[in-house]
């Protein structure tokens, strides 16, 4: 039982941070509906980016989000102006997801040339330090890293539904169109919107690098989790992504906790089968897709 | 088949069996294996991402299943004296890839587009890292070596060349086939209106899982050509995202669900991407390469050389040779020039 409690928190504490890589991704969905296979790859870039603020100036990763994260909204409006706006909007679904793996590639392929392909982290002094509660071990890195990311994820929700840029966004997400016609410059929100699922790649990152040893191919393994994520929340759902991400992270950390470690890798795609023979879907797909 | 295409299948099968007996450099060889792997793998793909419109990003898998078959194989038996026995259990690896791929695609196909191809590459990731971790059937990261084939060293590709390029035929024949075919048209409706085909009767579910189990294992039994030529396999070899984009970049470059597209696609880019790989391969710099080239084409061409030069030259051909108040009419039958209907054809 005390494994399985155990289990239970790192099961929260990563799912977490999931949660906030794939928010990102759904928000570009929803403003595109362009499934962005470059996300782990911002992510990788944005650990990468915290680790030369952390060993060059020894910034504190949690404070170089203040710096990484405006750094990669530029680049992801950046992405979307140059390679995804001029697609057509016929062929644009399929084309977008080849477009992506190419900017997937692409970012891979610089992160490799500037830093090499050793395995790097970020050694913060507090990163062996953890609390225990009531007998239960909890991670200090992995707390903040969670914190941060719930802290992050409630920002959004202000930003989606409390400013007028916001009500842009979700009017965009609803009805295109629609949304023209109100006045809305739908160009410009779908870079933004592009932007933000890039900055929360940023933020995410930072605190990958302080969890997990990475390099620049390690974008495989973190999009397939969070595609799987996706998929199970229900494409363009924020909250079906939030959940996807607890169930995901709580479900790998039992599975390595109970059986044997590599299995653990697989649960995501475990779970993810099961859902696809249940409910097509996803777990909110029907219920709140095109709500954001 | 016009008489037209038959003589174009000829000619150009006639030329690239020949080739190897005409040209004995290695490099050069060695650049056709690789082309026919890709055009193979390029052309099998066609079948569920062009003509079904499944865009599966997955097919490495299949390929990478392929090569461990043959992997596996190997240790359990020789080549034989001839060096032939290898290829001779390709349709058993075939078929038995092609059994996993129905597997696989009865619960992938339940999604669609971008949602499918979410779960096809999602797919290709646990395929690598299974690759990696089941020790016993893959040798894990250690990989698996094979004795190399007993073949005369001058000649050494050419029978791996040749079983490739049976192998395209055997994909562009079956390309040929759904596009002439009853069982073709349903694909065509599946891909047009999935709802609507089957509303009026198609058995889309088995015609698309059927396209699906035969792409796959045409892709299966050239990973295990692929295994043998190359005789040892890792995991990120084996099972490589690059390979499953590889032959997708290249379906949309010639143009996807057309019949000759992917081969031109392949044709084109294989040596590109050779080349780039032994001239940047060693410092990364060949990935952003890759990634370039890959934008400029998906920017430059979305529908891919052939549909694009056929609906130039239709469009040339209209505005000069027909007076103005029939170039309003059906393109299609303003080509009557040797090239607009050639490129159309191929097109086809």
């Amino acid at each position: 039982m005390h494994t399985v409690i155990q289990a239970l928190i790192l099961g929260v504490l990563t799912g977490g941070v999931y949660a906030l890589m794939a928010s990102g991704q759904t928000i570009i969905f929803g403003v595109m509906k362009v499934v962005n296979l470059a996300q782990g790859a911002l992510v990788i870039a944005g650990a990468y980016l915290s680790y030369s603020l952390f060993t060059s100036l020894g910034l504190d990763p949690f404070l170089s989000i203040l710096v990484t994260t405006p750094a990669l909204f530029g680049v992801g409006a950046g992405l979307q102006w140059l390679f995804l706006r001029p697609l057509r909007e016929e062929d644009r679904a399929e084309l977008s997801l080849l477009v992506t793996f190419a900017v997937a590639l692409g970012i891979e392929g610089v992160l490799s040339v500037t830093y090499k392909t050793n395995y790097r982290t970020i050694q913060a002094g507090y990163a062996d330090r953890s609390f225990t509660v009531g007998g239960y071990q909890i991670s200090a890195v992995r707390l903040y890293a969670f914190l941060l990311s719930a802290a992050l994820l409630g920002l959004l929700y202000l930003l989606l539904q409390r400013t007028k840029f916001g009500r842009a966004v979700r009017a965009t997400v609803q009805n295109p169109e629609s949304a023209q016609l109100l006045g809305v410059n739908s160009r410009i929100v779908a870079a933004a919107g592009f932007g933000i699922g890039a900055a929360t790649a940023a933020a995410a990152g930072a605190v990958y690098g302080l969890l997990y040893s990475f390099n620049s191919g390690s974008h495989y393994d973190l999009i397939s989790r969070l595609l799987s994520i996706v998929v199970l929340g229900g494409l363009g759902s924020i909250g079906g992504s939030i959940v996807g991400a607890l169930v995901m992270g709580v479900v790998a950390s039992l599975v390595a906790a109970l059986g044997p470690p590599i299995w653990s890798d697989f649960s995501f795609f475990i779970v993810l089968l099961a859902v696809l023979l249940l409910r097509p879907r996803g777990l909110f797909g029907a219920s709140l897709r095109g709500a954001l | 088949m016009s008489r037209a295409g038959v003589i174009r299948a000829l000619l150009f099968f006639g030329v690239l069996t020949a080739l190897p007996f005409a040209v004995t450099a290695h490099w050069i060889v060695n650049l056709g294996v690789f082309t026919l792997i890709y055009a193979g793998l390029a052309s099998a793909w066609n079948l569920v991402g062009g003509l079904a419109g499944y865009p599966s990003l997955g097919h490495a898998a299949f390929f990478g299943a392929g090569a461990y078959a043959e992997a596996i194989y190997f240790q359990h038996r020789d080549a034989g004296a001839n060096g032939l026995m290898p290829f001779l259990v390709l349709p058993i690896v075939g078929a038995g890839v092609a059994v996993l791929g129905l597997a696989v695609g009865w619960i992938a196909m339940r999604t669609r587009s971008d949602v499918f191809a979410i779960v096809t590459i999602t797919l290709l990731f646990v395929a690598q890292t299974l690759a990696f971790n089941l020790n016993s059937l893959t040798g894990g990261s250690q990989g698996i070596g094979m004795p190399p084939a007993p073949f005369d060293v001058d000649t050494y590709e050419r029978p791996f060349y040749l079983v490739l390029v049976l192998l395209l035929a055997v994909s562009m024949g079956v390309t040929w086939a759904a596009l002439h075919s009853g069982a073709g048209l349903s694909l065509q409706a599946v891909a047009a209106d999935e709802e609507r085909a089957r509303g009026i009767g198609v058995h889309v579910t088995g015609v698309k899982l059927l396209a699906f189990a035969v792409s796959v294992g045409i892709a299966g039994m050239i990973g295990g050509v692929w295994a043998y030529y190359v005789s040892f396999i890792y995991p990120q070899f084996a099972v490589d995202p690059l390979i499953t984009i590889g032959m997708v970049l290249m379906a949309y470059l010639g143009g996807r669900g057309t019949l000759w597209g992917p081969v031109l696609g392949a044709f084109v880019l294989v040596p590109a991407q050779q080349y780039l790989a032994y001239q940047y391969g060693a410092t990364q710099l060949y990935l952003i390469a890759y990634a370039a080239v890959f934008l400029l084409i998906m920017l430059l061409l979305p529908r891919g050389i052939l549909p694009s030069l056929s609906h130039l030259l239709r469009r040339r051909h209209a505005a000069t040779g027909r007076s103005p108040d029939e170039t309003t009419q059906d393109p299609a039958d303003a080509a009557s020039t040797e090239a607009g209907t050639v490129a159309e054809e191929m097109a086809r």
